[in-house]
């Protein structure tokens, strides 16, 4: 009794911990995902429908820093498909052998190619707010890929009556007071998805979500998946030596 | 130390010369362990192979890591996504540490409850208070590597509370930084003392086990081998009930690795620390939350010392405490199951635990102040009023005559719970 007591205290003491920071923005609407859970796996089509949506409309402010453009072979692209990606962008490399520094085509080896040099760019490009990169956006913010998802879908066109917008700024539910820089990226048919699924927002906000949990954490379909197998191989080990313990303690009980 | 003959001709001839042989055979095999050991005795052996886990991913994780505040975040997220499992590695000594904590703090509690800090074991529980104060360095600087924002400015907080010493204060926070301000010099030295310290954590460890072989294992009864039928030999019996215990542990651990590796951990770690931009809320890793609430449940000033000082000594002192424990509980019963009253006292101090550490996770504002205060000063009381005074007013119930006899169910006076297990 008094263990169950302190085990449920403890649970307790963790779980209140991780929600305290939450508390102050608004309940976000919990969606379902293919890679949440113990067997969760990205789907590749909504992985490349995501790839598009971030390569068209979110990488034209928001760097992902973290990704080369090999990484996407892991999302089902071939190896041409991603040294055509990489082509279209420059890169500065160099010294060369003139110690001039020179410009070339991006290759798959490359990480992604930022939108601007720099923050001070980028600020002075976005009205003086800074595009956060995405690479760990999903693992970045309380309640993960909900709120990404929420934000991006959550716009209005009209602040609640009372509210003081400040100029440029846009009103957004679930961003922390409400007012965001960015401007809804997201419209009917902004993109024209290569596999015609239609480009509603929320299909493309659960596209990009999923591109962006991807690029968070691409390494999780293959922890799950080797999870699976060490927790099978644990739980049968324990259960053989719990039965050596009967056995050993069977002349002292 | 008996002369075991060897019958391998080269163990012999090393053991003749040094003695590793018989050493392990009289302290992992011989070792005479009461019989009555319940489960909560395995968390000693488990905290040792924590730390063995921790030291092994943290030499690995070292090789490919940079303690640079430029590089510092990128070469994490390197080894998350570019070295061959470096996310095991990773994930495993990320979660390892709250496991460290988990363990050592019900370890710990084990001890409160069945009395394990008194005579003859005095020394033997103020080494784990000294462990207990080397693990909290060691978590704190290896929170700071990643170099996220909780890192940073969780290292900006701590490393302030210096500042609160009078007169040298601020020299001191300037030494510890290396600088003017947290900086590459902060991360470096973290990153080696980081690394040293766990070395010391395991020579510690090994005086640990050097009293506690010398005492002997305390047991739920809490009263003294009294001959050979109380005791058992450690192997097989201890051997293979630890290796269940393991078992059973590292289900628990591993399914937070795969699963959840995040859990314990802050989103805002996952943004590189900016100097520039401070978090909403800054909070520790949760196993310093009820530190961490005791810091902040000063606010007030008492004569001329300002409470800031009061918080950090407060702090300090609910750790340090534990070391005068053995002289402030004056019973002479170890077992709180014999111990009507301060059976109940336990547990209230294990809620007042708990309860510190969900005050600590929230902003010090509204009813969280005075419940923080409440907690705190109750958390004291336990340790210096209720402690001392129980050992004069409580009557505990009449002990066993010894562990055989609660065993076997022949004793005299012994409770049903006593022989339960």
């Amino acid at each position: 009794m008094k263990r169950k007591t302190l085990a449920a205290a403890f649970a307790t003491l963790l779980f209140t911990t991780g929600a305290a920071v939450a508390s102050e923005a608004p309940k976000l609407p919990a969606q379902s995902w293919s890679f949440s859970g113990t067997f969760g796996t990205f789907g590749r089509p909504d992985l490349q429908r995501g790839f598009q949506v971030y390569k068209q409309i979110c990488s034209s402010c928001h760097a992902a820093h973290l990704l080369a453009y090999r990484n996407l072979t892991d999302i089902g692209f071939t190896p041409q498909q991603v040294t055509d990606f990489a082509a279209d962008f420059e890169v500065e490399d160099g010294p060369n052998d003139e110690g001039e520094m020179f410009t070339r085509k991006a290759v798959a080896a490359d990480r992604f190619v930022k939108p601007f040099p720099n923050e001070a760019a980028a600020r002075a490009a976005n009205n003086g707010a800074y595009p956060p990169d995405l690479s760990l956006m999903t693992k970045a913010r309380v309640g993960g890929p909900d709120y990404v998802y929420a934000l991006l879908t959550g716009y209005k066109e009209e602040p609640p009556a009372g509210f003081a917008l400040m100029e440029g700024m846009h009103y957004n539910e679930y961003f922390p007071g409400h007012q965001v820089a960015m401007a809804p990226p997201l419209s009917e048919g902004g993109v024209d998805y290569a596999d015609g699924t239609t480009a509603t927002v929320e299909q493309m906000a659960k596209d990009v979500v999923t591109f962006l949990s991807w690029a968070a954490e691409p390494e999780m379909e293959v922890r799950k998946r080797l999870g699976v197998k060490v927790m099978i191989f644990l739980v049968a080990l324990t259960a053989l030596l719990f039965a050596l313990k009967r056995k050993i303690w069977s002349d002292v009980h | 130390m008996d002369a075991k003959t060897w019958k391998n001709p080269i163990i012999a001839w090393v053991d003749k010369r040094l003695p590793i042989f018989t050493m392990m055979q009289h302290d992992l095999v011989d070792y005479p362990t009461p019989r009555n050991l319940n489960y909560w005795w395995n968390f000693g052996s488990l905290a040792g192979i924590v730390l063995v886990i921790m030291i092994a991913t943290g030499v690995v994780l070292a090789m490919h890591y940079t303690p640079h505040t430029q590089h510092a975040f990128e070469s994490v997220e390197r080894i998350m996504r570019d070295v061959n499992y470096g996310w095991l590695l990773r994930y495993l000594h990320m979660n390892g540490a709250s496991m460290f904590f988990i363990v050592v703090y019900i370890h710990m509690f084990r001890g409160l409850y069945y009395g394990s800090y008194k005579a003859p074991r005095e020394l033997l529980w103020q080494i784990g208070v000294i462990i207990l104060l080397a693990m909290m360095a060691t978590a704190f600087m290896g929170y700071v590597l990643p170099w996220g924002q909780m890192s940073y400015w969780g290292a900006k907080v701590i490393t302030n509370l210096f500042s609160a010493i009078p007169l040298v204060g601020d020299a001191i926070v300037t030494w510890l930084w290396g600088g003017f301000a947290v900086d590459n010099p902060t991360l470096n030295r973290f990153f080696a003392l980081h690394y040293l310290l766990p070395f010391l954590l395991f020579a510690l460890v090994f005086l640990h086990l050097v009293a506690l072989h010398t005492s002997k294992s305390n047991n739920p009864l809490g009263i003294d081998v009294k001959g050979p039928q109380d005791t058992i030999p450690f192997t097989p019996y201890y051997t293979v009930k630890d290796m269940f215990g393991l078992g059973a542990f590292l289900i628990f651990y591993l399914a937070f690795v795969f699963f959840a590796p995040n859990f314990f951990g802050e989103p805002d770690n996952y943004i590189k620390a900016n100097p520039m931009q401070t978090p909403p809320h800054i909070v520790p890793e949760w196993y310093f939350l009820p530190f961490y609430a005791i810091l902040r449940a000063i606010t007030f000033d008492i004569l001329f010392i300002p409470a800031k000082l009061l918080g950090v000594i407060a702090m300090f002192a609910a750790v340090l405490v534990l070391l005068f424990l053995p002289w402030l509980d004056r019973s002479a019963v170890r077992s709180a199951r014999f111990r009507p009253i301060y059976k109940q006292v336990f547990w209230l101090f294990v809620a007042d635990c708990i309860l510190l550490g969900v005050v600590g996770g929230h902003p010090p504002e509204g009813v969280w102040v005075p419940l923080g205060q409440a907690a705190t000063a109750f958390y004291f009381a336990f340790f210096l009023v209720i402690m001392p005074l129980l050992s004069f007013i409580e009557r505990p119930r009449p002990l066993p005559s010894s562990i055989s006899a609660a065993v076997t169910g022949k004793g005299v006076g012994i409770s049903a719970h006593g022989v339960a297990e």
